[in-house]
């Protein structure tokens, strides 16, 4: 049984997505290898929350700036024609409806677009939000990119939310090792299977109803 | 004669009453201002509330402003980090109080203040838990809450280069709140890297006009917070 597209395909396969010149917000993690995957002929321009446009890949040791940081302080570069922007500019362009796509990782995602991903709301769990909350209701689109099960085999994609939300119904689309999945107003709809992966292995992983392919 | 320069770190701190509301620039290491908050620690100020993205790395700046006991109070979006250990310890002891805003909030709260607005309606948060208590209202079929704005008694800022007259760059992703901050706060205490004469920043790149600003320290070989993390240095 195939375990489907690794953590690299699962990044190539949304950036495949993304429309030339688009201004777009990874989040920290697997979306972050997005980056890499830019199609040939694309370009994405990258925004960062702490106050970049333009946001290039990671210097070499030897070049790093400690003042060039992305939203998940690492150390990046910037980008010729990159632009630096204090956090109320930064948080204006998301907010403000001018970031087309956001990739996030995810700890569940709801049947209805629901996104939990900043808090377990365990007892004792230190919350933890950054700009998760902002981004979710300000970008145009919310892609999230995350293994279909967590390490104990728990579906991720889920009919209700058991963690705290991020916010309410603002996923459209999902990308996971087993398969390409929209959220549709009749719920969970797969797009695409990973190569060898069944709709039966799909379906047994998730945690709601789910539509085939069409 | 405007002339907001002040002699040392020590100097432009020493006024910092117990149980002010201190704004503190920075994201993450980027942009803190180490020596102003090093000279905080020695004054000793406590009870203090203070605003910052995070909540200090390591042993050094304000994780060790925290740690040495002086905070009773942070807000701010995200309080943990692969390096951040003392405020986490100290917050599963009960002994410090935690206010989580969300990031774009936290920095328009800021703004807000600076700009004389109390209260503005964001999509934020609406449908979570973090919206529970608070007035929510519909414009054009989209709902919002409110959030108030968030004033300081004093901010501790770092920049690149300033004048006498308070005008500050900033360098790259170090310059994050740490405008806004400036403009929320009754007194914004700045360290510089560089120092120049009026009329040396060219006005079309002035980030932060010096009306915001009200003491200016030079401090030209700044240590940074990832050089003393990694030196596994503390303080005091």
């Amino acid at each position: 049984m195939s375990t489907g597209w690794t953590r690299e395909q699962m990044a190539a396969r949304t950036a495949h997505d993304i429309p030339d010149g688009s201004y777009v917000n990874l989040g920290i993690g697997i979306p972050e290898l997005v980056a890499k995957f830019v199609p040939q002929g694309r370009e994405f321009i990258y925004h960062t929350e702490n106050g970049m446009l333009g946001m290039g890949p990671p210097p070499a040791d030897d070049e790093r700036d400690l003042d060039l940081i992305n939203a998940g302080k690492k150390y990046v570069t910037a980008l010729p024609g990159a632009a630096y922007f204090h956090h109320a500019d930064s948080f204006s362009m998301i907010r403000g409806g001018h970031i087309d796509v956001c990739v996030l990782g995810t700890m569940q995602v709801a049947e209805n677009g629901d996104l939990a991903n900043w808090s377990t709301g365990a007892a004792d769990a230190i919350p933890a939000v950054g700009g998760a909350m902002d981004l979710v209701q300000g970008v145009k689109n919310i892609y999230v990119i995350t293994q279909h099960t967590t390490k104990t085999g728990e579906p991720k994609l889920v009919e209700k939310c058991s963690y705290p939300l991020t916010g309410p119904g603002v996923v459209s689309r999902i990308y996971t090792n087993l398969a390409v999945v929209d959220v549709t107003p009749a719920g969970f709809q797969v797009i695409e299977l990973a190569p060898g992966v069944t709709f039966e292995q799909v379906r047994s992983r998730t945690g709601a109803s789910i539509l085939p392919p069409q | 004669m405007i002339d907001k320069r002040c002699p040392s770190v020590a100097d432009a701190v020493a006024d910092i009453p117990d149980g002010a509301v201190v704004m503190v620039g920075g994201f993450g290491a980027s942009g803190s201002p180490i020596e102003l908050i090093h000279a905080l620690i020695d004054h000793g100020a406590t009870g203090l509330t203070v605003i910052n993205n995070n909540t200090g790395n390591g042993e050094v700046g304000l994780a060790a402003l925290i740690g040495n006991g002086q905070v009773s109070k942070m807000i701010c979006s995200f309080p943990r980090s692969s390096q951040s250990r003392v405020f986490p310890k100290l917050y599963r002891e009960g002994k410090i109080e935690l206010e989580i805003v969300p990031q774009g909030t936290l920095a328009e709260r800021i703004r807000a203040a600076g700009a004389g607005i109390p209260a503005f309606y964001t999509p934020t948060t609406v449908g979570t838990i973090l919206a529970d208590g608070k007035e929510l209202r519909q414009f054009d079929d989209r709902t919002y809450v409110m959030e108030p704005w968030l004033k300081a008694d004093f901010a501790l800022i770092k920049s690149e280069i300033a004048d006498p007259l308070g005008n500050l760059t900033f360098n790259k992703t170090a310059r994050n709140f740490s405008p806004l901050m400036c403009m929320a706060a009754t007194t914004t205490i700045v360290q510089t890297k560089q120092l120049v004469p009026a009329g040396d920043i060219d006005p079309e790149h002035v980030i932060t006009p010096g009306i915001f600003v009200d003491r200016i320290v030079e401090v030209s070989r700044p240590v940074h917070e990832d050089t003393l993390i990694a030196a596994g240095r503390s303080y005091p």
